[in-house]
C-alpha cells in the first residue's frame, strides 16, 4: 500500500515536469482526499465548518469565516493554501491532532492546480468506461502497453520460451502444468508459427472442464465460499452445490451480466429453475452465527451487513461498507443509500432447500405428473367432484370450533439457549442455536373462564430448513410432552392443569426412535415416538410426530388436547404452556427435532377435538376461495379426495407415487423473497448498530451511479438488473480487473476491491476501460476477455527482470516484462500432484477432508468428529474441493495466503513465510506426492540418473535441466544413494507411506532407488521455480 | 546470528543489493512480511525499518507482550471483586432500575442475585483483594494492576471474544498480536514474531481471535501445540534425517540461487530465505518446546510436573522462554471458563490450574530483569453476572464489568483501577472500555493508537477503529 504511494510518487514526479497541466483525479484528488475530505466532504455530520471542499462551487463559496477556499488562479487568495501552510497550531489545517499534514511539495502541487483554473473532475471509476480506438490488427493490450513504455523510456521483453509460455498458459487457464508431451507439442508447433500456436492452445485449454474449476477459484474468494458456518459452533454446512454452479458458469462462459443477476436474484426469475435457485446460494455464503442464547435478529444483521461488504468488494469495487455507520468520508454513498442498497436484500428469508440431480428432478416431474393424471381421472370419474367438495368443506367447517390464539406475556426456552420470539400472527418461532434438548414455554395471561382445550399448531415458515415446520435436517419436528399449568395472581406456584383426550390430523405409527437421532442421553435406546397421546402422557421418551415421508413431507399439522374440566380460574391467572423436546440426536444441534415454529390457542367450545383431515386444507378453508392460491386449492382437493371412498384405488396411487419421491443427496442454502404480510420493510440503522432503527428507507440505488430501469418492483432482481447494467461505470471494470489480477498477479486497479476515490489511478486506465468495453460488447464473455489478454505480447513476453528494470518498476505495473509469481495456495497444491500423478480429475460434488493433524482438530470448540479423509483416489482431488472449516482454517491452503472465508476477499497477499516452506516440504499430501513423483519418474523417465533428472524437471519446471542443476541433482542422489546402501537411511521408510505403494516400476528399481528419487522429488518440487509462474 | 545462517549470504553481492533496494521500495507483503517477521537479517531488517512508516511513535515502555487470553470469561465475582453486598443479598431479586435495558445471554434479568461462591481477603502492602481460589496470583498483589472496570459491547462469547482480540465484532480484522507485529516486527531471529499457545479446546472465535485479518500474512499468530509436532509440519518425513534434509535443502538452494541469477527476481531470495527459516526452526522450535533443561525449582515454581504433558503451567513456562528467544508477542487461549452450571467446583478447577502458573510467569519474568519491558496481560472476553443462573451454582455472560489485571512494563504496581457497584453489576468510577484497554496497551508499546493505521479499502484501519482513549490512571 504504502509502496503504491510511494511508486505514484515517483512516476507522478517524473510526468508532472513533463506534463502541462495537472489531472484533478490523479494529483489532486488524493491530497484532498487524504487530509481534508474526512471532515470537508460529502458526509454532513461530520463536516467542520460548513466547508465542503469536494464539489467545485462549495469550495470556491468556502466555510463559515474563513472567505472562499479556493480562488480560481489565485492561490495566494484561497483561504486552502494559508491554512495548510500557516504555522499557527490554531489555524493550520488540517488541524495538528489529525497527525496528517500536508507536506510542502503537495502545497505546491495545489498551489500550481489553483493557478491552473481549480478544475474538477468526476472520478474516473464513476464515470461510464470508453473504448479509445487502437491501431487496427493490434492487439490493445499491447496498444496501450506501448505507448506507456515509450512515454516511460522502457521497452517491452522478448517473447518468453515457448516451454515456458506453454507452462504459463496452462497454469492460467486450467490451473495445472503441463505434461512433457504437451510442451513438446507447443514448442514444435510454436517454431513454425508461434502467435498461431498459442493462440490454439488458448483455445483448447478453454474448453477443458478444468478451466471452469481453476477461475471459479477467484469467484470464491470474492464470494467468501465456505464448508462451514463459522463462529463459535462453526457446524458444517452444505453449500457445494453452489460451487459446482460456478464452475460450470464458468465453463460455459455464461455472460457475466447472467452471472450476477442468477447469484442475486435467480429465484425471482420468471419460471426459476433449480440452478438458478442454486445460483442465489451466493448471498447466504455468510457466516451463521449460532452460539447458545443468541438473538438471531442481531447475527442476521451481520449477515446482512456481510452481505453488503461483498457485493460492494465483489461487484462494485466499492468499500460498500464503510457507510453503514454513516456517510461515506470519501466516495459518493451515502448512510441512506447504504440502507437503500440494504433494503433490496433485506426482504427475505433465509431459506434452504434440497438440490436434486437432473435425473431426480425428472423423476419428481414424473411423479407430480402421475398425480396430477390420477386426479384428473378423478375428477372426470366424478363430474360431481366440485359439488362434493364445497359441501365437504361445509361439514368440516361447521365440525371446527372457534380457537382464539394466546399473545404471549413471557416467551424463554428453559434454559436460555433460545430465545424464541412471537410472530405478528402470534406463532412462535424459535431460530438460533440449533438445541438438541431444548424446551421452550410460553406464559399467556388471558381470560381463561371455561376454556376447555388448547390447540398447538405446528407451523411452516421459510427461515426454518425446507420450510420447517420442525428445525431438522429434514424440517421435521417431534414434540416429546407438553404440560401446562397455571398460576394464581399473588402465588408463586404453578398448579398442574390434567389433558385428557389428544387428538392430531395425523400422527405417525407407534415406533422406536431411529438410529439417526439416537443421542448419549438415551443410551438405553428407551425413546419412541408416534401417536398424539405420546404427547400428553407424561413421559418424556415418547413423542408425538407426524412425518409423511420424503414426499409429503413438510405440512402443517395440529393437535388438540382437552382439559380435564372446563377452567374455571380467577381473573389474571396465569397459564403456562411448556413444549418438551427430548427426541433429538446428538451432532452439536444438528439432529435436533425442534418444532420450528408453532402457535397455542383456546377454546371453550366442549370437547374439542382435531379433524383427521389435512391440516394444511383447513388452514386453506380460512381463506375465501376466490383468494385462494393454487397451493391451497391443492391441499384441499388432497384433502377431500381422501374422504372418498371410492377413490380409494385412486389414492392408493397417489400414494404409491409420493413413495418414489428421491432423496436429495444434498441441499443449498439461499434467500427467498418474502411476499405481501410477510414483506418485510428496511429501516436505517442509527450508527449501523441493529438495534437501534429509524426511519423507514425504501429500496434504492446510490445517486451517483446510473439510475436504475423503471419498473414497478424494486426487489432483489432489480438491483441484480441495476448492477448487472452495461450502464454501470463499476461492474465491468471491477469483473476485468479481477481476471487481470489472477493473470498477472495483480489488478490494473491494484485495490481489486476498491475503485473509490482513494483508490491509486492505474497507470493503464485506458486500457482497463478498452477491455471492459469489450467484455460487455462480447457478450460479457470471460472466455473472449482472457483470449483478448492472453493473445497479447504483453502476456507472452519473458519474465526475466533486470535490476535496471526491477529499480525502476518493482511491481511490474508498466508491464515491460511477464507475470512471474507464486501461484496461488491451490495451484500450489494441485501442481504437486498433478507432477506425481496423483491427481483426481474428477468434477464436482461434495468437498473432502483432507489429512490434518490430531492437534489440529482438537483446537476445535467443538468437537470434529465428522472429518474422515478418503484413503482412495478423492484424496487427491484439487484442492477447490478441500473442505474449508472457517474456525480451523486449512493449514496448507492458508499457509500459502488462500482465505478462510470468513469475509469476502477480493486480492490475496503473497508472502513467503517458513511455514509455507515447511508445508510444502513436509506436509502428508505433498509428501506423498514426492514418493509418487520418485515411481512416475523411474516409471517413465529412462534408466539412468541423467535422463531421470532431465525428464524430472520436464515434470516440474516444463523444460529440461541444465548441467549446473544436473551437477546438483547428482550430488544430493550421490550422497543419499551412499547412505542408503550403508543403512544410514531406511529405504521402505522414506519411499513408502501407507498410500503409496509400488506399482508397474521397472523390474530392476530397487527400493533404495524409490527413496533417493522421492528425496531428489521433494527437492523438485519445492524448487521456485515448481512454485512459481514465470 | 553467524555469517553462514544469513540466508542471504549465498547470493552475489550484486543481488544482494538489489534485494535491499527492493525492500526499501516493497514493504507490502511477499519478502518485506519477512523481514518484518525477522526472517531475514538485521541488516535487512534495519533496511525495512527505514522504509516502514511504522516502529514507535515514541519511546515505548514495554518491548514485547504476553497475553493470557481466559476464554470463556472468568467471573470478576468469584476471583478480584469482592461483594460483601451481594452475599448479603443472596437470593434476592436485583433492584429494578438496574435492570432497564439490560441483556444477559441466557437468563431472564430479573432472577435472584448469587453471592460470591468464595472468601476474598486483602494481600501486600496495596491491600489488593483476592478471593482464596487465587492464593498465588495474591502474592502479587504489589506488582499488578487490576482493572475491575472493564466494559465490553457483546455478550456471546464468539463476538466478545473477537473485539477483545481485534477490536470489531466482525470477523476480519487483525488481531492486537498482529498489530503489533504490524508495528514492531519482531527480535528473533529463528522464531516467528507471534507465538499461540492453546491449553483446553479451541475457543469459541477460533483461528480468527489470532489471525492477521487483512495485514500479510506472515503477521499472524502462529500456534505452536504441545501435541504432535510443536508447528505444522515441522519434522521431516519419515527416514530423513538431519543430514539428508540438510543435503536437501542445500541442493534446494543451489537450484534457486541459478534461478535467481536467470531471472532476477528477488522473491526467489525470498523464498531461499524463507527454507533456511524453516530448517532453522527445525531445531529452535523443538529446543523450546524442550522443557528438560529448566531446573527442578523452576519446574516446581509453575507447578509442572511432567514436563512433557500438556498444560497451561507449560505453556507459561513456554511463553518466557519464548520472549527470551525474541518472540514479540506471546498468546496463550485457555478455553475454560464458561460456567453457566458448577461455579464453585469449576472456577477452583481453572485456579487449580492456572493461578499458579500464571503468578510463576511474572515472577520468573521479573527474576530475570524482563518485566521491566515486557507486558503482560490476563483476562478474558466478558464477565459474569451477579444473577444466578439455573438453581444456585451458576453465572450468566455479562458484558457492564469485568476484571483484567496488567503487570509489567510502564503500569502502576498494586494499584486498582475503577470501581463496581455494590452489587458487582455497573462501573461507577472510571470504565475502561476494551478499545480504552487496547489504546493503552499500544500506548505502553510506544504507539499512538489513532496513528497506527493500516490503509484496507481506501480506509485507514486501526485495532481501537473510531474509538479509545488510553487509561492515565494505569500507567506508571
Amino acid at each position: 500500500m504504502k509502496l503504491s504511494a510511494l511508486f505514484f510518487i515517483v512516476v507522478c514526479n517524473s510526468s508532472l515536469s513533463a506534463a502541462a497541466t495537472l489531472n484533478y483525479g490523479r494529483d489532486i484528488q488524493p491530497i484532498l482526499s487524504e487530509h481534508c475530505f474526512h471532515c470537508h466532504g460529502s458526509d454532513e455530520k461530520s463536516r467542520k465548518g460548513e466547508l465542503r471542499l469536494d464539489v467545485r462551487e462549495r469550495a470556491l463559496k468556502g466555510g463559515e469565516g474563513d472567505g472562499p477556499a479556493i480562488v480560481p488562479g489565485k492561490p495566494e487568495a484561497s483561504a486552502i493554501i494559508a491554512r495548510v501552510l500557516s504555522h499557527d497550531s490554531d489555524e493550520v489545517m488540517p488541524p495538528p491532532k489529525e497527525k496528517k499534514p500536508v507536506s510542502a511539495a503537495q502545497a505546491d502541487i495545489l498551489k500550481r492546480w489553483i493557478a491552473e483554473g481549480a478544475n474538477y473532475a468526476k472520478h474516473w471509476a464513476f464515470e461510464a468506461p470508453r473504448k479509445e480506438a487502437v491501431p487496427a490488427g493490434e492487439n490493445p493490450v499491447d496498444a496501450f502497453v506501448k505507448v506507456k513504455l515509450e512515454a516511460m523510456k522502457l521497452r517491452s521483453s522478448p517473447r518468453a520460451e515457448a516451454a515456458t509460455l506453454c507452462r504459463r498458459l496452462h497454469l492460467d487457464l486450467v490451473g495445472l502444468p503441463p505434461s512433457p508431451a504437451a510442451v513438446a507439442e507447443f514448442v514444435q508447433a510454436s517454431a513454425t508459427n508461434a502467435k498461431a500456436a498459442a493462440t490454439a492452445l488458448v483455445e483448447k485449454l478453454m474448453k477443458s472442464p478444468q478451466f471452469g474449476e481453476k477461475w471459479a477459484r477467484h469467484w470464491l474468494d470474492a464470494a467468501r465460499y465456505s464448508d462451514s458456518n463459522g463462529y463459535e459452533k462453526d457446524l458444517p454446512r452444505e453449500q457445494w452445490a453452489w460451487r459446482d454452479w460456478v464452475i460450470n458458469a464458468f465453463n460455459k462462459d455464461m455472460p457475466y451480466d447472467q452471472f450476477l443477476i442468477e447469484q442475486l436474484a435467480g429465484d425471482l426469475l420468471p419460471n426459476a429453475t433449480q440452478d438458478q435457485l442454486v445460483a442465489t446460494g451466493f448471498l447466504r455464503n455468510s457466516m451463521v452465527n449460532e452460539e447458545g442464547a443468541i438473538v438471531p435478529e442481531q447475527f442476521r444483521m451481520d449477515e446482512m451487513f456481510d452481505r453488503m461488504d461483498c457485493i460492494g468488494k465483489a461487484t462494485l469495487g466499492l468499500s460498500v461498507q464503510c457507510a453503514q455507520c454513516h456517510t461515506h468520508k470519501f466516495d459518493p454513498i451515502t448512510h441512506d443509500e447504504y440502507f437503500g442498497i440494504f433494503a433490496f436484500f433485506n426482504n427475505a428469508y433465509e431459506a434452504q432447500s434440497w438440490v436434486y440431480t437432473p435425473e431426480q428432478q425428472k423423476q419428481i416431474a414424473q411423479i407430480k405428473t402421475a398425480v396430477l393424471a390420477a386426479e384428473e381421472r378423478l375428477k372426470k370419474q366424478r363430474p360431481q367432484w366440485e359439488r362434493e367438495m364445497v359441501a365437504w368443506e361445509a361439514s368440516v367447517k361447521a365440525k371446527e370450533v372457534a380457537w382464539t390464539p394466546l399473545k404471549a406475556t413471557e416467551l424463554e426456552s428453559t434454559i436460555g439457549l433460545n430465545h424464541p420470539t412471537q410472530e405478528p400472527d402470534l406463532s412462535i418461532l424459535t431460530q438460533g442455536h440449533p438445541t438438541t434438548k431444548g424446551d421452550i414455554y410460553v406464559v399467556f395471561e388471558a381470560d381463561l373462564k371455561g376454556v376447555t382445550g388448547l390447540r398447538l399448531e405446528a407451523l411452516m415458515h421459510r427461515d426454518l430448513p425446507f420450510n420447517g415446520p420442525g428445525r431438522s435436517k429434514y424440517g421435521t419436528w417431534a414434540v416429546s410432552e407438553m404440560v401446562v399449568t397455571y398460576q394464581v395472581p399473588d402465588s408463586d406456584k404453578w398448579e398442574p392443569l390434567k389433558l385428557v383426550n389428544a387428538s392430531a390430523d395425523f400422527s405417525e405409527p407407534d415406533a422406536r426412535l431411529e438410529e439417526e437421532w439416537k443421542a448419549d442421553f438415551d443410551k438405553q435406546q428407551k425413546r419412541v415416538r408416534g401417536p398424539v397421546s405420546y404427547l400428553i402422557d407424561g413421559n418424556d421418551d415418547t413423542a408425538w410426530r407426524a412425518d409423511r415421508g420424503a414426499g409429503l413431507r413438510n405440512q402443517e399439522d395440529v393437535a388438540v388436547v382437552q382439559f380435564e374440566k372446563p377452567l374455571d380460574l380467577p381473573a389474571n391467572a396465569k397459564l403456562k404452556v411448556l413444549l418438551r423436546f427430548h427426541h433429538s440426536g446428538g451432532g452439536n444441534g444438528r439432529d435436533n427435532t425442534i418444532l420450528g415454529r408453532c402457535r397455542v390457542s383456546t377454546t371453550t367450545a366442549p370437547t374439542p377435538q382435531a379433524q383427521p383431515v389435512y391440516y394444511a386444507a383447513v388452514l386453506a378453508m380460512q381463506t375465501a376461495p376466490e383468494k385462494r392460491t393454487a397451493e391451497q386449492k391443492h391441499a384441499l382437493f388432497t384433502a377431500w379426495r381422501k374422504t372418498v371412498k371410492e377413490a380409494k384405488v385412486i389414492n392408493d396411487q397417489i400414494a404409491a407415487e409420493w413413495m418414489k419421491q428421491p432423496a436429495a443427496l444434498t441441499s443449498v442454502l439461499h434467500l427467498a423473497e418474502r411476499e405481501g404480510d410477510n414483506a418485510r420493510a428496511t429501516k436505517l440503522l442509527d450508527r449501523g448498530a441493529w438495534d437501534r432503527p429509524k426511519q423507514i428507507v425504501a429500496p434504492h440505488t446510490p445517486a451517483a451511479l446510473h439510475a436504475p430501469e423503471k419498473t414497478d418492483k424494486m426487489d432483489r432482481l432489480a438491483f441484480a438488473r441495476w448492477l448487472a447494467d452495461k450502464r454501470s461505470a463499476l461492474t465491468a471494470r471491477v469483473a476485468v480487473n479481477r481476471v487481470w489480477q489472477a493473470i498477472f498477479g495483480s489488478g490494473l486497479v491494484e485495490t481489486s476491491e476498491d475503485f473509490g476515490t482513494r483508490a491509486a489511478v492505474p497507470e493503464y486506465r485506458e486500457l482497463l476501460d478498452w477491455l471492459a468495453v469489450d467484455f460487455m460488447e462480447h457478450g460479457w464473455s470471460h472466455k473472449h476477455l482472457i483470449q483478448t489478454i492472453l493473445a497479447s505480447a504483453t502476456y507472452q513476453q519473458s519474465s526475466r527482470t533486470t535490476p535496471e528494470l526491477l529499480e525502476r518498476d518493482p511491481k511490474n505495473r508498466l508491464l515491460a516484462r511477464g507475470p512471474r509469481f507464486r501461484m496461488e495456495a491451490e495451484v500450489v497444491r494441485d501442481s504437486a500432484l498433478s507432477i506425481a500423478g496423483l491427481l483426481h480429475q474428477k468434477i464436482g460434488g461434495p468437498s473432502i477432508f483432507p489429512p490434518v493433524p490430531q492437534s489440529m482438530l482438537d483446537y476445535n470448540f467443538f468437537k470434529v468428529d465428522y472429518w474422515v479423509p478418503p484413503t482412495g483416489p478423492e484424496r487427491y482431488r484439487r484442492a477447490l474441493y478441500v473442505f474449508r472449516k472457517r474456525s480451523m482454517p486449512d493449514p496448507v491452503m492458508s499457509s500459502f495466503d488462500a482465505p478462510n472465508g470468513d469475509l469476502a476477499c477480493a486480492r490475496r497477499p503473497r508472502s513467503n513465510t517458513p511455514l509455507s516452506a515447511l508445508t510444502s516440504l513436509n506436509e502428508t499430501v505433498f509428501v506423498e506426492a514426492a514418493q509418487a513423483l520418485a515411481q512416475r519418474i523411474l516409471r517413465e523417465g529412462g534408466t539412468d540418473d541423467t535422463s531421470r533428472a532431465n525428464y524430472a524437471y520436464q515434470l516440474c519446471t516444463a523444460r529440461g535441466i541444465k548441467p549446473a542443476e544436473l551437477q546438483s541433482v547428482l550430488k544430493l542422489l550421490e550422497a543419499n544413494r551412499a547412505r542408503l546402501r550403508q543403512g544410514e537411511l531406511k529405504a521402505g521408510q522414506i519411499a513408502f507411506s501407507s498410500l503409496t505403494k509400488p506399482e508397474e516400476l521397472p523390474t530392476d528399481a530397487t527400493p533404495n532407488d524409490i527413496a533417493v528419487w522421492t528425496i531428489v522429488s521433494r527437492v523438485l518440487l519445492n524448487l521456485d521455480e515448481t512454485l512459481t509462474k514465470s | 546470528m553467524t555469517t553462514n545462517m544469513n540466508p542471504l549470504h549465498h547470493l552475489s553481492e550484486r543481488t544482494t543489493a538489489l534485494t535491499r533496494r527492493w525492500f526499501l521500495r516493497d514493504c507490502g507483503v511477499g519478502l518485506a512480511g519477512i523481514a518484518m517477521n525477522s526472517l531475514l537479517t538485521r541488516e535487512a531488517s534495519a533496511a525495512l525499518q527505514n522504509a516502514a512508516p511504522k516502529g514507535p511513535h515514541f519511546p515505548a515502555k514495554a518491548k514485547r507482550v504476553i497475553y493470557m487470553f481466559q476464554a470463556g470469561a472468568p467471573s470478576h465475582l468469584e476471583l478480584f471483586d469482592p461483594k460483601p453486598e451481594l452475599t448479603k443479598r443472596n437470593g434476592k431479586l436485583p433492584p429494578p432500575e438496574l435492570l432497564k435495558g439490560y441483556r444477559a445471554a441466557f437468563i431472564k434479568p430479573n432472577s435472584a442475585l448469587l453471592g460470591s461462591k468464595y472468601k476474598f481477603a486483602k494481600h501486600g502492602q496495596s491491600g489488593m483483594d483476592f478471593s482464596e481460589v487465587l492464593p498465588h496470583t495474591a502474592e502479587l498483589a504489589d506488582e499488578l494492576c487490576m482493572i475491575r472496570s472493564m466494559q465490553t459491547d457483546a455478550v456471546n462469547h464468539a463476538p466478545a471474544q473477537i473485539l477483545m482480540n481485534t477490536g470489531s465484532q466482525q470477523f476480519g480484522r487483525p488481531s492486537f498480536g498482529a498489530w503489533t507485529l504490524y508495528g514492531l516486527g519482531s527480535e528473533g531471529e529463528d522464531l516467528p514474531g507471534y507465538v499461540v499457545l492453546t491449553s483446553s479446546i479451541g475457543t469459541s472465535a477460533g483461528a480468527s481471535n489470532y489471525g492477521c485479518g487483512f495485514l500479510p500474512t506472515s503477521y499472524g499468530g502462529v500456534p505452536f501445540r504441545s501435541a504432535g509436532d510443536p508447528v505444522l509440519y515441522l519434522s521431516n518425513p519419515k527416514g530423513i534425517d538431519d543430514k539428508a534434509q540438510r543435503s536437501s535443502l542445500d541442493a534446494l538452494n543451489e537450484l534457486n540461487q541459478a534461478a535467481l541469477g536467470d531471472a532476477g527476481d528477488p522473491e526467489i531470495a525470498a523464498r531461499i530465505a524463507s527454507y533456511e527459516m524453516a530448517y532453522r526452526l527445525q531445531t529452535s522450535a523443538p529446543e523450546l518446546m524442550d522443557l528438560s533443561g529448566e531446573p527442578k525449582h523452576i519446574l516446581d515454581m509453575y507447578g509442572i510436573k511432567d514436563v512433557k504433558e500438556a498444560s497451561y503451567a507449560r505453556n507459561c513456562l513456554l511463553a518466557r522462554r519464548l520472549i527470551e528467544r525474541g518472540v514479540r508477542f506471546v498468546q496463550l487461549f485457555n478455553e475454560a471458563w464458561d460456567q453457566h452450571a458448577n461455579l464453585t467446583r469449576d472456577i477452583k478447577k481453572n485456579c487449580g490450574k492456572t493461578d499458579q502458573a500464571s503468578a510463576a510467569l511474572v515472577k520468573d519474568l521479573k527474576q530475570r530483569g524482563l518485566l521491566d519491558d515486557t507486558l503482560v496481560v490476563w483476562g478474558g472476553e466478558f464477565g459474569r453476572t451477579p444473577m444466578v443462573q439455573g438453581g444456585n451454582d451458576g453465572r450468566d455472560h455479562h458484558n457492564r464489568c469485568y476484571s483484567y489485571w496488567l503487570a509489567g512494563a510502564g503500569l502502576k504496581k498494586g494499584h486498582i483501577h475503577g470501581e463496581t457497584d455494590e452489587l458487582g453489576f455497573n462501573v461507577v468510577r472510571d470504565p475502561v472500555h476494551v478499545h480504552d484497554l487496547n489504546a493503552t496497551l499500544l500506548h505502553l508499546l510506544g504507539f499512538d493508537h489513532e496513528k497506527l493505521t493500516y490503509r484496507f479499502q481506501g480506509r485507514d484501519y486501526r485495532l481501537t477503529d473510531v474509538h479509545g482513549h488510553v487509561v492515565k490512571g494505569i500507567l506508571a
